[in-house]
């Protein structure tokens, strides 16, 4: 299916830039007029995959982040994060509830966060190239409602 | 944007969040209410979360910090003012029922 509209940016995996990052999907996936809902799942989901890249995928340096949005017909977003960093052995493991090599502080909820917030979630990966996590929802139209 | 206000009174001590709660900025706050925590010892740890705009799982991540060190102290935490949002991350990482987040603080 072709996009209705899309927008690529990228970013330096700095922490400051987390609210950068869903603040700008969030603006962009404005034209969809989703619900308050819908957007916090969303910029929630984004902040998620953002700090990801930023926690795991580069430990110690500061790669890049590249993200993707686009709309599609009725209102159908996908959000695609990649980053060139360390990658992940076991994507399935890693996304386990829990599960976390970030240390105490960090929860092990955010695959699961993505999930339960998104509609779809794909998580590719290669050691050594990098991961890409690709997801989507349907913004409710308000004539659905 | 996260800004941190703290108040102690009478052995508890009341943490008011205003912001968003993410990786970046809870890593600044922790280093702030971690040095309180330790320096006052309080038997009770409130944290408001009335003012906050914005959490994701880094904020589940603070919750259960807190909550770790201040039962290795002897104290216990209590969350207040969580908003629909924050309750949808606080019933993911299965804390809604053991932590009071739903309403006044039990005292």
């Amino acid at each position: 299916m072709r996009a209705l509209n899309t927008a690529k940016f990228n970013f330096p995996a700095k922490s400051s830039n987390e609210g950068f990052a869903r603040g700008a999907v969030a603006a962009f996936i404005a034209q969809c007029d989703p619900s308050l809902d819908e957007l916090a799942d969303i910029k929630t989901a984004v902040s998620e995959a953002v700090t990801n890249c930023i926690v795991h995928a580069y430990p110690e340096t500061i790669g890049q982040i590249y993200i993707t949005v686009s709309l599609y017909e009725n209102c159908t977003v996908r959000i695609k994060v990649t980053d060139r960093g360390i990658g992940i052995a076991d994507v399935e493991n890693a996304m386990l509830p829990m599960v976390s090599s970030g240390g105490e502080e960090r929860s092990g909820l955010g695959f699961t966060v993505m999930q339960t917030f998104m509609d779809t979630l794909k998580v590719r990966s290669t050691p050594g190239k990098g991961t890409t996590v690709t997801m989507g929802k349907k913004i409710t139209q308000r004539s659905e409602t | 944007m996260l800004d941190c206000a703290m108040e102690q009174r009478e052995g508890v001590l009341c943490v008011s969040l205003c912001g968003e709660i993410d990786h970046h900025a809870a890593t600044l706050v922790r280093a702030k209410i971690d040095a309180r925590i330790l320096a006052y010892e309080p038997k009770l740890v409130v944290l408001d979360l009335s003012a906050v705009s914005f959490m994701d799982s880094s904020g589940i991540g603070l919750i259960l910090g807190r909550h770790r060190m201040l039962k290795s102290l002897g104290g216990t935490l209590s969350i207040r003012g969580v908003s629909p949002q924050t309750a949808k991350l606080l019933r993911i990482a299965g804390i809604e029922g053991i932590m009071e987040s739903k309403g006044e603080v039990k005292q």
